[in-house]
C-alpha cells in the first residue's frame, strides 16, 4: 500500500516553546485521520511540517507532495473564483478548463460564485472555494487545517462527501479539526 | 517558462485591478519632482547641474512605496504559502513576479523620464541617456528591493525597516547611473558606467530571484 507520511519520534517547538515529542503517524493510501489536540498544542504546526513549511523539528519524517489549506483560504481578493482556481492549476503543473472549474465547484454547491471577485464572498462561500481548488490539483495528500471553519451544516457534509470520495479513490487525507468528523478513519492526538 | 508567464499575467491582472497603488510610485515621483523644481525656481544653472543625481535618488526612493507591497497581499491571504508548495521550481512564478514588478513600477519611469528630466532643467543631451540609465538600471533597483520585501514581509510594519534594508544596496546604482548621465550629457564617457548597469541588472535578474525564495522560506516559517 502506498505511504503517503511517515513520522517517527517527531519533536516540535517553536521558539523556546515546545510543542510535542515523540509523535509517530503513518498515513497510507484511503486514510483520513483526524489530527485533535488543545488550542496550541501544534496541530497546525504538524500540518505545516507536513506540508514542509515549517523545518524546526526533530525526528523523522518522509512525506509526499500534498494539496495544503492553511487558516488563509490562499484566494486572492481581486481575483474572481474562477481566475484564482485556473492560478492553482497551472501552479501545480497542470491547467483546468472551465468545465473543471465548474466541476470542482459544484462538488462545494459553490458553481454560483464562479465570475465573483474573492473579496466580495461571505467567510462560509470563501472556505467552500478554498476547497473547491483540493481536488483540481491533483495530489493524493492532503493536509487541511479547520477545514470546517465558517462553513454551515450543508457546507460540512459537503466536505465530508469531498474526502470520503478522495480516500475512496486512493488518497490520504490528515485534518486538524475540533469538530465531530464523521470520514475519519483514525485520530492522532498531539497533547497525549 | 510557462510558469513565469502564468505569475506575470496574475501580477498584471492585480495591478491593473488594484491601480491607485500600482501608480503611487510614479505619482510620487512626478510630485517631488515638481518640488524640487518649484524649490529652486530661478536657480536653473545649479538644478541642471545636480538634476541626474536628484532624480536618481528620487527613482530610488519612489522604488520602495511599490515594494512594501509586492509580498504582503499574497502573504496575507496566504496564496505565497501556495507558490512555494504548489510549483515544481518556486523560481518560476517568483520571478515572473518580480519581472512584473519591474514592469509595472520600472518601465514607466523610464518612459516618464524625459519629460520629468526636463522639468529638472536638465540639457536636453542628457535626457536620452537619462532614459538609457534608467532602463538598464531600474532593472537592479526592483530585483535588490524584492529581496528585501521577501525579507521584512512577515515582520509588522516592515515599511521602515524595508529601507533601511535596501537603499544602502543602491549606492553602486544610484553612483553608476549619476555619473553616466553626467558623463554622456557632457561628452566626456559614460558608456562604460552603462555597461557596469546593464552587468548589475543581468546579475540581479539571475541571483536574485533565488534569493528572495530563501528569503520568503524564512519568512514564512515565522510568521
Amino acid at each position: 500500500m502506498t505511504v503517503f507520511v511517515s513520522i517517527q519520534g517527531l519533536s516540535v517547538s517553536r521558539g523556546r516553546n515546545r510543542l510535542f515529542e515523540g509523535l509517530d503517524l503513518t498515513l497510507s493510501a484511503g486514510d483520513c485521520v483526524e489530527v485533535r489536540g488543545a488550542n496550541g498544542t501544534g496541530k497546525s504546526t504538524l500540518l505545516r511540517c507536513i506540508a514542509g513549511l515549517y523545518q524546526d523539528f526533530q525526528g523523522e519524517l518522509t512525506a509526499e507532495p500534498c494539496a495544503y489549506l492553511g487558516h488563509n483560504d490562499g484566494l486572492s481578493a481581486l481575483l474572481t473564483v474562477e481566475e484564482n482556481l485556473r492560478w492553482y492549476a497551472g501552479l501545480s503543473g497542470g491547467s483546468a478548463s472551465s468545465k473543471d472549474i465548474a466541476a470542482a465547484l459544484a462538488t462545494l454547491e459553490a458553481s454560483h460564485l464562479v465570475r465573483r471577485q474573492a473579496r466580495a464572498l461571505s467567510a462560509g462561500q470563501h472556505r467552500r472555494v478554498a476547497l473547491a481548488r483540493l481536488p483540481l490539483l491533483g495530489h493524493k495528500l492532503w493536509l487541511l487545517d479547520e477545514p470546517y471553519t465558517a462553513l454551515d451544516d450543508a457546507g460540512t457534509a459537503l466536505v465530508d462527501g469531498l474526502i470520503r470520495d478522495h480516500c475512496a479513490s486512493g488518497g490520504a487525507v490528515m485534518a486538524a479539526t475540533h469538530a465531530d468528523m464523521s470520514v475519519s478513519t483514525a485520530q492522532c492526538w498531539v497533547d497525549r | 517558462m510557462g510558469l513565469v508567464r502564468l505569475q506575470f499575467q496574475r501580477e498584471w491582472r492585480l495591478l491593473a485591478r488594484a491601480r491607485s497603488e500600482a501608480l503611487n510610485p510614479l505619482v510620487f515621483l512626478i510630485m517631488t519632482v515638481t518640488l524640487f523644481a518649484l524649490a529652486l525656481d530661478g536657480q536653473a544653472q545649479a538644478l541642471s547641474r545636480y538634476a541626474a543625481g536628484i532624480f536618481w535618488v528620487l527613482v530610488l526612493l519612489s522604488s520602495l512605496l511599490s515594494l512594501d507591497g509586492m509580498f504582503r497581499r499574497d502573504f496575507e491571504d496566504g496564496s505565497l504559502e501556495q507558490i512555494l508548495l504548489l510549483a515544481e521550481v518556486p523560481f518560476l512564478p517568483i520571478i515572473g513576479k518580480m519581472l512584473a514588478q519591474w514592469a509595472a513600477t520600472g518601465l514607466p519611469v523610464v518612459l516618464m523620464s524625459p519629460l520629468l528630466g526636463t522639468v529638472l532643467q536638465l540639457p536636453p543631451e542628457a535626457l536620452g541617456p537619462l532614459a538609457g540609465a534608467l532602463l538598464v538600471g531600474t532593472p537592479t533597483v526592483s530585483m535588490l528591493g524584492a529581496v528585501g520585501a521577501a525579507l521584512v514581509v512577515g515582520v509588522r510594519r516592515g515599511g521602515a525597516l524595508l529601507g533601511l534594508l535596501v537603499l544602502p544596496l543602491y549606492i553602486p546604482v544610484l553612483i553608476f547611473g549619476t555619473a553616466a548621465v553626467n558623463g554622456l550629457a557632457a561628452g566626456t564617457g559614460g558608456v562604460a558606467q552603462i555597461y557596469w548597469l546593464a552587468a548589475m541588472s543581468v546579475l540581479a535578474v539571475t541571483l536574485a530571484p533565488f534569493a528572495v525564495h530563501a528569503a520568503l522560506k524564512i519568512s514564512l516559517e515565522n510568521g
